[in-house]
């Protein structure tokens, strides 16, 4: 049955083996004179003022990590609703105790202040 | 109707909850609630323990015998904790409960202002435990356990006032000797393992026969047969305990613990440990008639030569205590003889009137403000009736008067010697018919030493404390400094040489004697009425009657009883066919002795002194046996203990195994230390070596 | 398609969620005074549960949602256990959190979400839901060591062992999609009855990888680098969770993965046991005894312990099984009092880790050093404490399983042990007390009271083991 993923490995060799070939392509081909302005890291026509490296404030990952939580009940909410015919009440119960741990978890969020910016 | 196997737990654990109640939580429940709490858990164990009796004498319940816990079953080692009662169980718990409960009651006076209080309960307490553990078992893992736990509780209690150097000691020396003890019990117990592969008595009992035939070689190639030689280990575990020549050195010193000790532990119960456990394996000492040879020669020279060091005791408690060896060796010699019932019945009428007597003199040293010399007493009847008549009953008990009870069990005793065609029984009746004299001349020389005779002591009255107050805090203080005479520095005293300490003089009182409070009189009347007729009322079912069923075992050939039990006529007639009897003559012999020496001529008996000195200077100092034990085992021990501390610990064991191991061991953690560097991708890779580890692992088993 | 009665099996867990969800949102809304209820009912939903998990278990193993929830006995010892050692913990962390200002609401929710964890790890029928199980553990964990923001320390550790945990979850996953791969299945009673499977090489690296994942969880070497690191860095309040409740859930997990589910690949995996078992056993001792923090030289003394479980576990068969469930349990009970001790000395402001903390104790309060002492002899294995059986167990089930070599390792291993164990006893009873130190037990009395029991009963189980021993071996179908 392995058999069946060989597509899947074709498909890789090639996606790396055309990455590849492009690049070798481009570097033999292609003519090369750099000068200091070529070399300097392109920032929208500005000069470069700050390391690339900086520090981003907790609270984005914060709405980030939240974000991800409602993004995957949305991913789930969808494949439910369309068998949710076939599965009966059994699942709608199931799928409104998932939702009421969500919205536990969202008027706890909520409560102790982390949906505020400030 | 069976026994209820909840009834059984109960009584042995309801004393357990007491001592630990009372030990743990003493500071909070204070002194009432100690003595309350344990006195109620032994009463609770003493009443139930009768109805247990009841139900077995009246036939209503079968004897009991079942596993109650499993502890450990290592291939055919079957560890348990188990409950067998029958007759003689039963029995010993009414014994041990009853006597327990009356010392619990009497501790309430005796020790009233002692700071130990609460600890003294919870030891006594524990102690009772201890015994019915030991009594109630099964098997014989739970046997050594109880004779570790009395044990180790009268280790306790001897030195309860542990500030006192000799109480200490004293201690030290009776763990010691039971250890030489619990060491041939141990071994006798490993010796039924090995030859009946059990531990359980039922199942070893059964299989008794098996050891006929069967030997072992011990040293020098001669081959013992196996029967001897677990009734010969066996035995000298009851020589420690039962304190038999030549193990009985600790028990005149362990008369430095609290005088209801002495009652409890050293006169009543614990001591007849070795006497029960010898009765209860009779089926197994059965097998050997060399083993009850041994047993009687022992029994037979401790029921003499103990009792004659009694008469040169000037130290009240300690003539009790050479008195109870003395009676213990007859217990042995009638274990010795196959009277396996005649020990019994004497170990139960001894302990009530030997409880009496400690009990009593307990109260006569609380009367004296803890003056404990005999040679400062005399008179005392005067202001202590009832001490003054129960010690009476007690004594005369002890002096085997027809109808007491004593008379019935020590006669029963010497008869039973007479029969017996065992090798020694020619000996031991020497022995135990010599000991009737002794015990009646000690006996009463006690008596009038301290009840009769003019009064040797004097009144001083300090002024500036109330009496009432003074009382027992005085009382207990001064015992703790003043008991130190009976003693050097060694323990093998010279009890005569009573030094002089700081506090007072011998012979002057702060206060003139009194009668002691009801917790210690009642006791004493509560023991001086089983003193007196508890032999009359029992001797024709317990020793005749066949009354122990199964619990005892004796071969046709060796029942002794059994010949006399075709003599024997109804009580009644035992006690009138005793007054014509040698050992009644013999007694009655001692006491006109004790009478003219001590109550009419004292001055006769220092003249006598005189006459007898070398005599009476080995007596004085107990053949020795003290002096020799201590420059021989005691010194020899040290010296080969320093010798294998400088040779084999220190150097080899220290210097090699101890500290070069452990300086590899720590070289090897330093470096491993090195390795826990604190960087999370040298954990990582950590895990990454050890999955490629397992990996490779599996790679080359899977090659292989 | 699920029905009532499957829920009616997820009674004891389902009512621990709603439970943790009630506790969440009531932090989240009392206010200071009202908190401290939080604290008792959070104990009595975890005693609630320990009944509800006895008074529910049917008389036989049964399973809901298609076999990947199981209710068994093994399950009901271990989530019994798992309760009953947190509820000691919550007794016992009350007045540490509240000297630091650590906040306690987060703490018991997060704590009551883990031991779902556990109780749905131990339960597993199937490899998702051992996933599932110990994701819900180990990111409750995660959180919990971070508790304390304020330290470095605590954050330190939580980084390290978030990323570690990570990986090995990582590992461990891979380990299952491999093994999925070979059996075409996720449910572990049929992974087990699966014949001639098609690719044994991928199956057996799929049994490699998910022991790494079983390694880690228990912290056996070398899997156990983050160990130390976290006992010390995290809230002693916490680091008794890793050390209890999350020691009888891997031993869970190992026995759901490598048993219900590898069984057919015993042969294999009893040799890399066996090899943890050596490593463990080795490292926990050695480094144990150059520590000088008291929490770093329980964080080694654990991963000996695992060395001496996974002894039991090599045996591979119900015998080995209880004698290491066993282990699990007694370990767990006994280091509860060991870090119960120490959150009884610490004050505001000071933790008492270190062993030189202990110094005189004896002269302080007896009374815990008496429990100390306790608590180190059964640490050590001496009889007749509690570790002593254990001990005893797992080298008989080595033994019997022909690993004698390895009984030998580890009765060598634990004399070397006695010597840290000694040493904790030595400093309290013959050092003289660090000038200036005032180390003492608080006066908490539901602490003081449960300490001592829980301490005393170390004693009481080693003497009276037979019991708690048959229920385990009945667990595994052993009737004596």
């Amino acid at each position: 049955m392995l058999a069946e993923y060989w597509p899947v490995l074709l498909f890789i060799a090639v996606a790396i083996g055309l990455g590849i070939a492009l690049l070798v392509i481009g570097l033999l081909a292609g003519t090369s004179r750099p000068t200091a302005e070529k070399l300097a890291p392109y920032e929208c026509g500005f000069e470069a003022f700050e390391d690339a490296r900086m520090k981003f404030d907790v609270r984005y990952y914060l709405i980030a990590i939240l974000f991800i939580i409602f993004d995957l009940e949305i991913a789930f909410l969808f494949p439910w609703a369309t068998v949710f015919s076939d599965l009966g009440v059994i699942a709608l119960v199931e799928m409104g105790l998932f939702l009421l741990l969500l919205v536990i978890g969202f008027a706890y969020v909520w409560k102790k202040g982390a949906l505020e910016w400030e | 109707m069976d026994l209820s196997l909840s009834v059984l737990i109960t009584i042995a654990l309801a004393p357990l909850v007491g001592a630990l109640l009372a030990g743990l939580f003493g500071r909070v429940i204070g002194r009432v609630g100690s003595h309350c709490v344990t006195i109620l858990g032994v009463g609770i164990a003493c009443a139930l323990s009768i109805h247990v009796l009841w139900q077995l004498v009246s036939g209503d319940a079968k004897n009991f015998n079942q596993d109650v816990y499993t502890w450990f079953q290592a291939g055919n080692l079957h560890v348990s904790v188990g409950f067998m009662v029958d007759r003689l169980t039963a029995m010993m718990m009414v014994v041990v409960t009853f006597v327990s409960l009356l010392v619990h009651v009497y501790t309430i006076g005796y020790m009233a202002d002692d700071p130990g209080y609460q600890r003294f309960f919870s030891y006594i307490s524990l102690f009772t435990f201890s015994m019915l553990m030991l009594v109630m078992s099964n098997n014989f893992m739970q046997l050594f356990f109880g004779w570790e736990a009395v044990g180790l509780v009268s280790y306790l209690l001897i030195g309860f006032w542990y500030k006192k150097p000799t109480a200490i000691y004293a201690n030290l020396k009776a763990f010691v000797v039971n250890r030489v003890g619990d060491f041939g019990f141990l071994l006798g117990i490993a010796a039924v393992l090995y030859f009946l592969n059990t531990l359980d008595y039922a199942t070893a009992f059964d299989s008794a026969g098996a050891l006929t035939g069967r030997a072992i070689t011990v040293v020098g190639g001669h081959a013992w047969p196996a029967a001897t030689v677990i009734g010969v280990l066996l035995f000298i575990g009851a020589m420690g305990k039962s304190a038999q020549v030549p193990l009985h050195v600790w028990l005149p010193d362990s008369m430095e613990g609290p005088t209801p000790i002495s009652a409890l532990i050293h006169a009543a119960t614990m001591v007849t440990a070795g006497i029960f456990m010898v009765a209860r394996m009779s089926p197994l000492f059965e097998m050997s008639e060399g083993a009850l040879s041994f047993i009687l020669v022992i029994g037979a020279t401790t029921a003499l030569f103990t009792g004659l060091i009694g008469i040169v005791q000037n130290d009240i408690k300690r003539v009790i205590a050479y008195s109870t060896l003395s009676q213990l060796g007859y217990m042995t010699v009638a274990l010795g003889v196959s009277a396996y019932s005649g020990a019994v019945f004497h170990l139960m009428t001894h302990a009530f009137f030997k409880a009496l007597l400690f009990l009593g003199a307990g109260s006569v040293i609380i009367g004296m403000h803890h003056e404990q010399d005999m040679r400062y007493m005399g008179g005392l009847r005067k202001y202590m009736p009832v001490t003054w008549i129960t010690m009476w009953i007690g004594s005369l008990a002890l002096a085997g008067t027809p109808f007491f009870a004593g008379f019935y069990s020590k006669d029963a005793i010497i008869e039973a010697v007479g029969e017996s065609h065992r090798w020694g029984a020619g000996y031991a009746y020497f022995c135990v018919m010599a000991g009737v004299f002794v015990t009646s001349l000690y006996s009463f020389r006690l008596l009038y030493m301290t009840f009769h005779g003019a009064e040797r002591f004097t009144v001083v009255g300090h002024h500036g404390h109330g009496h009432a107050a003074h009382g027992h805090a005085a009382v207990v203080g001064g015992q703790s400094i003043h008991s130190d005479p009976g003693h050097d520095a060694h323990g093998h005293d010279a009890a005569d040489e009573h030094k002089e300490d700081s506090h007072h003089t011998p012979g002057e009182l702060e206060h003139a004697p009194s009668e002691s409070p009801w917790v210690v009189t009642v006791p004493l009347i509560l023991l001086a009425i089983p003193s007196l007729l508890i032999g009359f009322f029992t001797v024709g079912p317990m020793l005749y009657g066949g009354w122990f069923g199964k619990a005892i075992h004796v071969e046709e050939q060796n029942n002794v009883l059994g010949e006399l039990a075709r003599d024997f006529h109804g009580a009644t007639a035992a006690a009138l066919h005793g007054f014509i009897q040698l050992p009644f003559l013999l007694a009655l012999a001692g006491f006109i002795v004790a009478t003219v020496i001590y109550l009419f001529k004292p001055a006769l008996a220092d003249s006598i002194k005189r006459a007898l000195h070398p005599i009476w200077r080995v007596l004085d100092k107990k053949y020795w046996v003290d002096e020799v034990y201590f420059a021989i085992f005691a010194k020899g021990g040290v010296k080969l203990g320093r010798a294998f501390w400088r040779g084999g610990d220190a150097a080899v064991i220290d210097g090699v195994l101890i500290d070069g191991s452990a300086s590899l061991v720590e070289r090897i953690a330093s470096g491993g230390r090195r390795l826990q560097s604190g960087f999370l991708y040298h954990y990582a890779f950590a895990m990454i070596l050890g999955l490629i580890l397992l990996l490779g692992g599996y790679w080359l088993v899977g090659q292989g | 398609m699920p029905t009532f009665n499957d829920f009616l099996i997820l009674l004891p867990e389902a009512y621990l969620t709603v439970a943790a969800c009630v506790i969440l949102l009531m932090d989240a809304f009392l206010k200071g005074g009202q908190r401290v209820a939080i604290h008792w009912l959070s104990i009595i939903v975890l005693l609630v549960g320990a009944w509800l998990v006895i008074d529910g278990q049917p008389a036989t193993a049964v399973s809901g949602f298609s076999g990947m929830f199981i209710r068994d006995p093994v399950a009901e010892i271990l989530k019994v256990f798992s309760l009953l050692t947190t509820a000691l913990m919550f007794i016992y962390s009350r007045g540490y959190l509240r000297d630091r200002n650590i906040n306690e609401g987060e703490y018991y929710a997060l704590t009551l979400f883990a031991v779902i964890g556990i109780m749905v790890l131990v339960s597993a029928g199937s490899l998702v839901t051992v996933y599932l199980g110990l994701e819900l553990l180990t990111l409750s964990s995660y959180a919990l060591v971070a508790l304390n923001r304020d330290s470095k320390l605590s954050s330190e550790a939580a980084i390290k062992y978030f990323v570690l945990g990570a990986l090995a979850s990582g590992m461990l996953l891979y380990g299952m999609s491999m093994i999925y791969g070979a059996t075409h299945s996720l449910d572990l009673a049929t992974i087990l009855h699966v014949q001639n499977v098609e690719w044994r090489n991928l199956m057996l690296f799929g049994v490699v990888f998910a022991i790494v994942g079983i390694g880690f969880k228990l912290g056996a070497a070398p899997f156990h680098m983050w160990i130390p690191d976290v006992y010390q860095g995290a809230p002693t309040a916490v680091t008794i969770f890793i050390g209890t409740a999350q020691k009888i859930a891997a031993f869970g997990m190992a026995y759901r993965l490598l048993d219900s589910g590898l069984g057919a690949y015993a042969h294999e995996w009893r040799m890399m046991l066996a090899v943890l078992a050596v490593l463990s056993l080795a490292i926990g001792n050695l480094l144990a005894i150059v520590q000088t923090n008291l929490k770093r030289l329980l964080a080694y003394s654990t991963i000996s312990h695992m060395g001496f479980l996974l002894l039991g576990l090599v045996e591979a068969n119900p015998a080995g099984y209880s004698a290491a469930m066993f282990y699990a349990i007694s370990y767990a009970l006994t280091s509860a009092a060991a870090f119960g001790i120490i959150l009884a000395m610490s004050r505001a402001g000071f933790e008492c880790e270190e062993i030189d903390d202990f110094k005189g104790l004896n002269q302080r309060s007896p009374w815990f050093a008496f429990l100390m002492m306790l608590v180190m002899f059964s640490l050590a294995g001496v009889p007749p404490l509690f570790g002593f059986f254990g001990k005893l167990l797992v080298l008989q089930s080595a033994i019997d399983a022909g690993f004698l070599w390895l009984a030998v390792v580890g009765a060598v291993f634990a004399i070397i042990g006695l010597y840290y164990y000694l040493r904790v006893v030595k400093v309290m009873y013959f050092d003289a007390p660090v000038e200036g130190t005032d180390v003492r037990a608080q006066p908490d009395m539901p602490l003081r009271f449960v300490l001592s029991l829980n301490a005393l009963a170390l004693l009481a189980l080693g003497i009276a083991w037979g019991p708690l021993f048959a229920w385990c071996q009945r667990a595994f179908g052993i009737t004596a």
